[in-house]
């Protein structure tokens, strides 16, 4: 890069909050560059301060939100002290923004090619007369197909991946010289996240511009951007290139984040710190299948036409056998878990549990089955999973309260028992769920789906919205419970590589229909079907990963 | 465009059976109040026989469903039967009436909304500032005043100490003439008569009860005004087009208030409705000739006729009221029509 003079400048950067507890120093002197042409990522877990910094460089900071020292300058341009008025010119004119959640960072009752031209006309590159034109320009640019169509659109009418199509065309309808991504494929598919990000990272090189990428994904940093900044607790821990960081990184918390990241050819141990990594445990699986499921299908009925939600499918997980349901929203794998759990009546089609059709028993009798203790489920989201005034001990005794015969102290005692099965602190058992961490919330939610000490356990993406460290701990729990425990687990998720994991085979999904299912190791490794490699290549691909190919990088 | 018009055609469509249901409610709620109306009819000194007559001549002696048939013959032809306290036909007393608590309520629920929901966006704009405090203020008072005190002060300041206002007896002092009824509103049938000075003696007369009814209905208005364009201006897509660039007018009206806006005007439906049967104590302390206190004097004295057809006219008013509302809600949100399809 040499002597390139550096577009965004950031020194000693601090910015607090106040809050009803006190002043929170959210970034506590945090300095970097981006260069001209330049991708820099940045990269921690929540609450590292990453996105505020980002915010802070906008002037965009929450109400109580203050920038108390150091730094920013863009271009020559000191934005700390710039008035509001100059940083309304910059903001979508020289510095541009994206999101996570693009559905929600698009106003619900605009039609989105208002939206773009609102931004054209606020930066003079529009007038009345072409605006319409330009925002069909813009929304070609950003590679969307019937672009007149889609400029009346409003975004409820969108996919979550258009959406987010739409607002990089906001963001880069001016042309701007820096873009900020914020997250943005946090939420998507994981195919969805390939195009959007080849699309981010094909614009950049086209307009010369430079750009901020905002990850919790170390993986995903490391294949987009040339230069990554690692942060913890609003401070940077480790800087450097993509390569450095994965060969070898020099902050204990940099090797943390990338041991943490699912890839190929590690075990569920090695996400762990070296002294966590317990031996594994062995599993039993029995031969015999404990579910099986034989020509299962779920029609709705459509706007036009029957919906064709899972179209026969037929598949049989063994006792103490874990198998992952992996494919894109829409495929029908929530579908299919809801009807497995009996939330949900098929509309054709056996479900045997033991040998007992339970697709003859309709899902709201379910509720009062015996079997309904053997058939459990972990939610993805655990927050909204939990009722937000029950304690983590009511939301744990509520299936015992239910469903089991223990009387009140013994149902107490099963609460500590599970409590410590799942590594949740006793003395939490008294809060609430907003009083928990991610991390542990996901605990509580293990530990309520094992209450009833079930037979089957369906998984919907458990660690979805975890951090990648918490990820780590929770996917090693859920390897510990099946061990100890004998539970069967169906592990639902869009990731491949977490799936892998886990699983001892997996099945991919698409438009209902399974494409292709076999162990694990043979689908990842030599996967037939070209849906599966298009899942598989669609994975952000760090660039040194195994241990070999840091051999073959020096 | 075309799915909305569906939505809209949909929702014309969905008030007939409601109608319908209406009818048949208005009609059997009055018969079950208790009273009978043909002994008041027949008089103190009536006896048997001759309350035998008057019944049959009033067709109460029929079962309940010829009587309702009778009923919902008459009302078809805009027949609502003959009011006893006032002898005259029960639909021109509400075609007199009506007007003039409409004409009030619309009035009081303007002024409101003219100070409540820009007072509502700059409270939500500076929270904690004066102006938030001024809007708590002011919200708290108007609710927790009950109507026929504000207005009992009102007339005693303007009316008794300062003399500005005039005396609150009706909807026109008797200097002038009633403007020819064409809508029945003073107020545009006057300016339609060009008569400006009637006009403006109608005006003078409607402020008082008008504010009055707009302090009550200013603190719900206002309050969910705030509330609502908080709760816009703290969403992801107001970042983005802060992020963009946008105006800071641009993000308050067009991105933040057109989406505070739907709530608001599920809010103003509301407070319509419960105004419009709620003014009987500013019409009773302002002697407005209004719709509330007639139905109460028709209760009053077992009035059949006179409470069906005010059942019925209220009924028919939040029928029209409610696809009104969902109409606007319609243009505004674009979700919506989609939603039904």
């Amino acid at each position: 890069m040499g002597k390139q003079m550096s577009l965004l400048s950031l020194r000693d950067l601090k910015v607090d909050f106040e809050t009803r507890k006190g002043t929170v120093n959210a970034v506590r002197g945090v300095s970097l560059e981006v260069g001209k042409g330049e991708i820099v990522g940045i990269v921690g877990e929540s609450g590292s301060g990453k996105s505020v910094t980002s915010y802070a460089l906008m002037r965009l900071l929450d109400k109580g939100g203050t920038i108390s020292g150091g730094d920013l300058a863009y271009g020559g341009i000191d934005l700390k002290s710039a008035k509001e008025s100059t940083m309304r010119d910059l903001r979508g004119r020289e510095i541009s923004m994206i999101f996570q959640n693009p559905r929600a960072a698009l106003n619900p009752i605009r039609k989105v090619g208002h939206q773009i031209e609102d931004v054209l006309r606020r930066h003079a590159k529009a007038t009345r007369a072409n605006a319409r034109a330009e925002a069909i320009k813009a929304l070609k640019a950003v590679r969307i197909n019937d672009a007149e169509n889609r400029y009346e659109a409003y975004p409820f009418e969108l996919s979550g991946g258009m959406c987010q199509r739409i607002v990089i065309a906001i963001a880069l309808a001016c042309d701007p010289k820096l873009l900020i991504a914020d997250e943005p494929t946090t939420g998507l598919d994981i195919t969805t996240q390939k195009a959007v990000m080849d699309l981010i990272a094909d614009l950049i090189v086209e307009r010369g511009m430079s750009a901020m990428v905002i990850t919790h994904d170390l993986g995903l940093a490391a294949q987009y951007c040339s230069r990554i900044v690692v942060m913890k607790d609003g401070e940077v821990v480790e800087a450097g290139s993509a390569r450095k960081l994965f060969s070898s990184p020099e902050h204990p918390y940099t090797q943390k984040l990338v041991d943490a990241t699912p890839r190929a050819g590690v075990s569920v141990r090695e996400l762990l710190l070296p002294e966590l990594r317990t031996p594994m445990p062995l599993t039993q699986i029995v031969e015999t299948p404990l579910l099986e499921v034989r020509d299962l299908y779920k029609t709705y009925k459509g706007k036009s036409g029957p919906v064709h939600a899972v179209n026969g499918l037929s598949f049989a997980i063994k006792k103490g056998q874990s198998v992952g349901l992996v494919g894109e929203s829409g495929c029908g794998k929530s579908t299919t878990s809801s009807m497995l759990v009996r939330l949900l009546d098929s509309t054709k089609g056996e479900i045997l549990f033991k040998g007992e059709d339970l697709a003859a028993i309709p899902a709201k009798q379910f509720a009062r089955d015996p079997r309904r203790a053997s058939i459990q489920m972990v939610f993805q989201d655990a927050t909204d999973s939990f009722n937000p005034r029950h304690t983590a001990r009511q939301i744990i005794g509520e299936p015992l309260a239910r469903l089991s015969p223990l009387n009140r102290s013994a149902r107490k005692a099963r609460i500590d028992e599970l409590a410590d099965l799942v590594g949740l602190p006793v003395a939490l058992l008294d809060r609430f769920p907003h009083q928990l961490s991610g991390g542990q919330k996901a605990r509580v939610g293990i530990a309520r789906a094992i209450a009833l000490e079930p037979e089957f356990l369906v998984l919907d993406e458990p660690t979805a919205a975890l951090d990648v460290s918490i990820q780590a701990i929770v996917l090693n729990l859920l390897v510990d419970l099946r061990a100890k425990l004998g539970i069967s687990y169906l592990f639902v998720s869009h990731d491949l590589n977490v799936v892998r994991l886990l699983c001892d085979e997996v099945i991919v999904m698409k438009a209902g229909e399974i494409v292709e299912s076999g162990p694990a190791e043979q689908i990842m490794s030599s996967p037939d079907h070209p849906y599966t490699r298009t899942l598989l290549e669609a994975a952000p691909h760090p660039p040194v990963l195994s241990s070999q190919a840091a051999k073959a990088a020096e | 465009m075309s799915g909305r018009l569906a939505t809209v055609g949909y929702r014309i469509a969905h008030a007939i059976p409601v109608i319908l249901g209406v009818v048949v409610v208005s009609f059997l709620l009055t018969r079950a109040l208790p009273g009978d109306p043909a002994v008041y009819f027949a008089g103190p000194a009536a006896d048997e026989a001759s309350i035998a007559q008057i019944r049959t001549a009033l067709g109460l002696d029929k079962s309940l469903p010829e009587q309702f048939f009778v009923y919902a013959g008459d009302v078809l032809s805009g027949d609502l039967g003959q009011s006893i306290s006032t002898g005259q036909p029960v639909l021109s007393d509400l075609a007199n009436r009506l007007p003039a608590s409409l004409e009030l309520t619309l009035t009081a629920l303007l002024l409101s909304c003219a100070i409540a929901i820009p007072l509502g966006v700059l409270a939500a704009t500076r929270p904690g500032t004066t102006v938030d405090h001024l809007c708590r203020v002011l919200v708290t008072a108007g609710v927790s005043l009950p109507t026929f005190f504000t207005g009992v002060v009102l007339i005693y300041v303007f009316y008794y100490l300062l003399g500005i206002a005039p005396s609150p007896l009706g909807r026109l002092d008797f200097i002038y003439i009633e403007p020819d009824h064409v809508t029945g509103f003073y107020l545009i049938d006057a300016a339609i008569a060009g008569d400006w000075e009637t006009w403006i003696g109608a005006v003078k007369q409607l402020i008082l009860p008008a504010i009055t009814l707009a302090l009550f209905t200013l603190a719900p208005l206002a309050r969910m005004t705030r509330a609502a364009m908080l709760s816009a201006l703290s969403s992801d897509y107001i970042r983005t087009a802060r992020a963009a660039g946008l105006t800071e007018n641009k993000v308050l009206f067009t991105y933040a208030f057109r989406n505070a806006l739907l709530p608001v005007i599920t809010t103003l439906g509301m407070v319509f409705s419960f105004t419009l049967g709620a003014n009987v104590l500013v019409e009773k302390v302002f002697a407005w000739p209004g719709i509330g206190s007639y139905a109460v004097e028709a209760l009053v004295v077992s009035d059949y006729a006179a409470v069906q057809g005010f059942v019925l006219a209220m009924a028919l008013l939040f029928v029209a009221l409610n696809l009104i509302i969902d109409i606007a809600y319609t243009l505004i949100d674009p979700r919506i029509g989609f939603e039904t399809r």
